[in-house]
């Protein structure tokens, strides 16, 4: 028998030895490299910082998270960010719903493939691509604002970035104009687990529902709604952590008030406080495990 | 389900599409402005000038090649460490496979920045030097998740029975791997190559951190976003950044049509 033979039958006689050898080389990746570092990252949230060396200190503190809730910019930071990511949120699913609805029910055969390669495509172009796009849309001389004017509309562009906290010099340095970015980049991320959900509603369920005397509106509110919520959630488990961790957006559009993800970067980088930034970063994770919980609930994870 | 789409359904699908795409129609039309100044719109008059410029950037050149380098390498140690997950996961039932699955998501379904960070400060406790590798590191990690989707995804499809046809009639495990196995999921494994390419290509987050000086193209135009003076050359740049990330995804949609789905995950973030 040669070696390669009786190799072989080694395998096939110990499925066990087989599964390890297959598992180990990713599991050492992932669970040392990965999830190693993550672990790391949080004992750094509980080290501090020696105010005379600048240099980290080994030892359990809780001083970074002081740090972190004794300041109200820090805490106003946590807020903006976590209410930014609510609002894209409602807004992807607000637009994402009827064009999902649309390609799940009303497309079939190579239509559909091409509405479904038209959502993945600017899901998959360069995302900083894309803001930059949009910087140059919201620019004070780019496309909205010819548009407005066009329209003989430009007191009222005018008129919403006089409003405090959303408005802004122009709509590439205001709230508003970071809120469109956000919801345009994590809009498709919302769309396709919607339409994995409609595709699974039997259609026999709003026949019967239509048969039975409902009104198209009552369908949708009693029969097609319900079986789409797990969709929902789980798109929303994208565009609200996506928004969360982002600091390139506030970055290129926006107001100067930060995010986490910038607070994150300037903490690490110019700053030089890494048990801050750790402590930081610590947040985003507490508060996406909560909103799991939450959309756990709503059947998220099983439409994933 | 009703019969038709009513009005209000097409408007809201339609103004949703134009939405998605109207930015892309966007990138390509500054990057034909005579204008150089500023975001002038509409553009005064179109120019192809501005691409002659770019493709004499010597550091743009550099930069993409850094990336093409760092994307195949990521692919690389993916595409083998996401195609054994994806063997085991399919073929055994075993204590911990739900573990595994969060394992696999979680570099996906955090934010990027915490990736990042987290192995910046790793990084630093080991007394790594950010190199090339420490990059190649960081995207490898998020890649996995890509290619184990769709290759475990067309294992499913494919059945067990092949496998102990194979074997019954006499094919070592080798054999069967490379006569049964390989061929029915190499264009799954091509698919989810060529989308952990383009994810890598395109990664800025996660780079920004395990990156010392060195750019891939990414950084490069992110650093470009802020010299005004260059704004042309942008414009041409995403443009060339778009067309080398569309290219693969239109194929890997093409090698998996009619098999299944493309099982992207998430993205940047």
């Amino acid at each position: 028998m040669t070696l390669r033979r009786r190799l072989s039958d080694v395998l096939y006689v110990r499925p066990l030895l087989l599964l390890s050898l297959l598992l180990i080389p990713p599991l050492l990746w992932l669970g040392i490299i990965y999830l190693g570092s993550l672990f790391n990252l949080m004992l750094y949230s509980f080290y501090s910082l020696n105010d005379f060396t600048g240099q980290v200190e080994y030892r359990f503190s809780l001083s970074a998270f002081q740090q972190l809730f004794s300041s109200s910019a820090n805490v106003d930071i946590v807020v903006r960010t976590t209410l930014m990511a609510l609002v894209v949120t409602l807004a992807c699913i607000a637009i994402g719903f009827p064009i999902a609805y649309y390609i799940a029910f009303y497309t079939k055969g190579h239509a559909r493939t091409f509405w479904y390669l038209m959502v993945l495509l600017p899901l998959w172009s360069s995302y900083l691509v894309k803001v930059y796009a949009w910087r140059l849309i919201l620019a004070g001389e780019g496309v909205v604002s010819w548009f407005f004017n066009l329209l003989g509309l430009g007191w009222l562009l005018q008129g919403i970035l006089s409003v405090p906290v959303v408005g802004g010099p122009s709509l590439s340095n205001s709230y508003l104009g970071m809120f469109l970015v956000f919801t345009y980049i994590w809009l498709p991320y919302m769309i396709l687990p919607i339409i994995a959900a409609l595709e699974r509603v039997p259609k026999s369920l709003i026949q019967a529902s239509s048969d039975l005397g409902a009104r198209p509106g009552q369908t949708f509110r009693k029969v097609i709604w319900p079986l789409a919520i797990p969709g929902v959630a789980a798109g929303s488990i994208f565009t609200f952590s996506l928004t969360l961790g982002d600091y390139i957006i506030p970055q290129v559009v926006g107001q100067p008030g930060f995010f986490i993800g910038q607070m994150v970067y300037v903490q690490q980088g110019t700053a030089g406080n890494l048990p801050l930034a750790a402590a930081f970063s610590v947040v985003p994770v507490v508060i996406i495990a909560i909103y799991l919980l939450i959309v756990r609930r709503l059947g998220a994870f099983n439409a994933l | 389900m009703p019969g038709k789409p009513s009005l209000g359904l097409r408007i809201a699908f339609y103004l949703g599409m134009l939405f998605l795409h109207f930015p892309i129609a966007i990138i390509v039309l500054y990057a034909l402005t005579t204008e150089d100044r500023t975001y002038q719109f509409p553009p005064p008059g179109l120019t192809l000038r501005w691409f002659g410029e770019a493709f004499q950037r010597q550091d743009m050149w550099a930069a993409l090649w850094l990336s093409l380098q760092v994307a195949a390498m990521a692919t690389g140690i993916a595409l083998v460490l996401g195609t054994m997950v994806a063997a085991a996961m399919y073929r055994f039932q075993f204590l911990g496979k739900d573990f595994i699955t969060v394992l696999l998501i979680l570099p996906i379904a955090l934010p990027g920045i915490l990736t990042g960070i987290a192995l910046l400060t790793t990084f630093k406790r080991l007394a790594l030097e950010p190199s090339f590798w420490t990059i190649v590191i960081g995207h490898a990690t998020f890649c996995i998740v890509t290619v184990y989707n769709n290759v475990v995804a067309r294992l499913r499809r494919t059945g067990y029975s092949q496998i102990e046809a194979s074997m019954d009639l006499g094919a070592d495990w080798f054999a069967t791997w490379r006569f049964v196995v390989l061929p029915s999921i190499a264009t799954a494994l091509l698919a989810g190559g060529m989308l952990s390419f383009a994810l890598s290509f395109d990664e800025v987050i996660v780079t920004t951190f395990t990156a010392a000086d060195q750019k891939t193209l990414p950084i490069w135009f992110l650093n470009e976003l802020f010299r005004p003076r260059e704004r042309p050359i942008t414009n041409v740049v995403a443009v060339f950044v778009m067309l080398i990330t569309f290219l693969p995804i239109v194929l890997a949609q093409w090698l998996t049509r009619d098999t299944d789905d493309l099982h992207g995950g998430g993205k940047t973030g």
